[in-house]
């Protein structure tokens, strides 16, 4: 059996999330990688629209940006700002966003404006971007990101992009999250809108991911989450990530 | 009527001290020479509004050029944080930074009411966010069309939009490509326009295609022709984006004078772009151009 990192088995099973013909709004980094890998292994007719107004880029690495040159010059079509978030993101097309943030909490409310108060910050964070357009305009997202006891806690600091609020402020999100995947665990959401744990990375016990978690967990019976194939190891080392900056 | 003027003289006819100063583009175009030279001006109180405020911002606010940030925005992308940005908003260095955020979306819808003279523009976000809680210029209102509520975000205003393009006329007739971001939007939505080009062309080849020709000249005060002008980010075709800057950036920012010793160098130290140029090599030019790939020509008709 191939060795792995559990960064590549969180992005292995965030492209799996991804349905052939999905059209999937973005980020760069994890996103594109999981994105891309969906795109070359079961999900070939995928298209990635991006915030910069790129639709159906062909670019077959991955970009420091989501807005390079090698992108713009290999989308099917380009289209200003405003436009690509209103026609496409806030007109419905987007099947599936991708989103990240320094803290997820049980309701899949994610943080990335600031560490402590807003007014008087410990840590100002860069702020929504297009992240809180994509929470609540895509019909389903999916976050990604590390599992840390301090990214996961029971409340984040701040909601700049709402999970599954229990009673919604303005007209409710289209859609929400479906799961958080992280390099230890991938969750799910039950009924009532919480996380539960639906699997458990292959080299992971579940006392640690007790202790990563900000919240009580659930832990007594869960399946191990799939390995990531040979064939996926090798796109992500060879072509996604070849530096290793996401995934080792 | 002949626009072309050189970067000193438009930075100074174009903006005063107070001013909102909008600085287009997403990623691509961003206006690095204008905001150099808006340092070496020693321009103050300044409001500056950009989605995705960038390492130029990081420069002007370490400078202290900056009073007001309106953004969606505020990292080094790709790379982290703008540390310079954090700095002032943290810890008031060099000076207290008041700011106004909102949503990409929030943002150029903001910019999309002003271009189209509307009091407010609908939109579909800020659902269950904390962020409209401390952003003035969102507001939710009852849908006066069917059930519910929806918010609402005002024009954004400014006195000058900085607007990157590759190309133009002596007008100002700019033909841009690639990601168009909310330059278009902001050259419509500003009382007055600084556009800067990496050339400035005949306008025979400005007339040749109209399609591209998204700023049109009437919009335009002044037009600095400043190849370059938008390193380290890009501008399609002409360069490509310095990601080694961007990368080095987070390095150079960890620290107040880390900030201030890389403006001596890079900024005070020279008097204009043609020097800032001459500083970063030849080569280093070189290696960021591209090999050139031409779009097929369109057949507009001969009428």
């Amino acid at each position: 059996m191939t060795e792995y990192t559990r960064s590549e088995v969180m992005v292995a099973n965030a492209a799996k999330e991804l349905k052939d013909g999905d059209i999937v709004f973005v980020g760069v980094g994890l996103p594109t990688i999981a994105c891309t890998l969906a795109k070359r292994t079961h999900a070939p007719d995928l298209r990635m629209v991006f915030e910069s107004g790129l639709v159906d880029t062909s670019f077959s690495g991955v970009p420091l940006s989501i807005g390079d040159p090698e992108l713009a010059a290999t989308a099917s079509s380009t289209m200003p700002m405003y436009d690509v978030l209103t026609r496409y993101l806030q007109g419905g097309r987007i099947d599936v966003g991708f989103l990240g943030g320094a803290q997820v909490d049980r309701r899949g409310n994610l943080n990335s404006t600031v560490i402590g108060d807003y007014e008087n910050p410990d840590v100002r964070l860069p702020g929504s971007g297009g992240a809180c357009d994509i929470a609540t305009n895509a019909k389903r997202t999916v976050i990604v990101m590390p599992h840390e006891r301090r990214r996961l806690p029971e409340a984040v600091d701040f909601v700049t992009s709402p999970g599954r609020a229990a009673e919604s402020s303005g007209p409710p999100p289209r859609g929400g999250p479906t799961a958080v995947i992280t390099d230890l665990a991938v969750f799910r959401f039950d009924d009532d809108g919480t996380l539960y744990v639906d699997s458990i990375h292959p080299g992971v016990s579940k006392d640690q991911l007790r202790e990563e978690t900000g919240w009580s967990i659930d832990v007594s019976d869960v399946e191990a989450t799939p390995e990531p194939s040979d064939l996926e190891l090798d796109l992500i080392r060879s072509e996604l990530d070849p530096d290793g900056e996401y995934t080792r | 009527m002949n626009f072309v003027t050189d970067m000193a003289t438009a930075i100074s006819r174009t903006i005063d001290d107070g001013d909102h100063v909008h600085m287009a583009g997403f990623t691509h175009l961003i206006p690095f020479a204008a905001g150099h030279e808006m340092i070496r001006q020693d321009l103050a109180d300044l409001t500056i509004s950009r989605s995705t405020p960038d390492v130029v911002t990081d420069q002007l606010v370490a400078a202290g050029c900056v009073d007001r940030l309106i953004f969606s925005y505020i990292g080094n992308p790709g790379v982290g944080s703008l540390r310079a940005v954090r700095r002032a908003v943290e810890d008031g260095v060099p000076r207290e930074l008041e700011i106004e955020e909102s949503t990409h979306l929030g943002t150029v819808s903001r910019l999309r009411a002003a271009a189209t003279g509307l009091p407010f523009l609908p939109l579909k976000t800020f659902s269950d966010s904390e962020i409209p809680k401390h952003t003035e210029t969102i507001r939710l209102i009852d849908n006066p069309f069917g059930d519910g509520e929806i918010y609402v975000v005002p024009p954004l205003e400014p006195e000058v939009a900085i607007i990157g393009a590759q190309r133009a006329d002596e007008h100002g007739n700019a033909q841009l490509w690639g990601i168009s971001g909310d330059n278009i939007d902001a050259a419509f939505a500003a009382d007055r326009v600084l556009l800067v080009v990496e050339e400035v062309v005949s306008e025979s080849v400005i007339a040749s295609d109209p399609n591209r020709t998204v700023i049109p000249g009437h919009l335009v005060d002044s037009v600095v022709e400043e190849p370059f002008g938008a390193h380290p980010s890009y501008a399609q075709g002409y360069y490509d984006r310095d990601g080694q800057s961007y990368r080095k950036w987070d390095d150079i920012s960890s620290t107040h004078k880390g900030v201030m010793d890389w403006l001596d160098e890079w900024v005070y130290g020279v008097t204009d772009r043609t020097e800032y140029l001459e500083h970063l090599g030849r080569s280093r030019l070189e290696e960021l151009t591209p090999k050139p790939k031409y779009s097929a020509p369109i057949n507009v008709g001969k009428y």
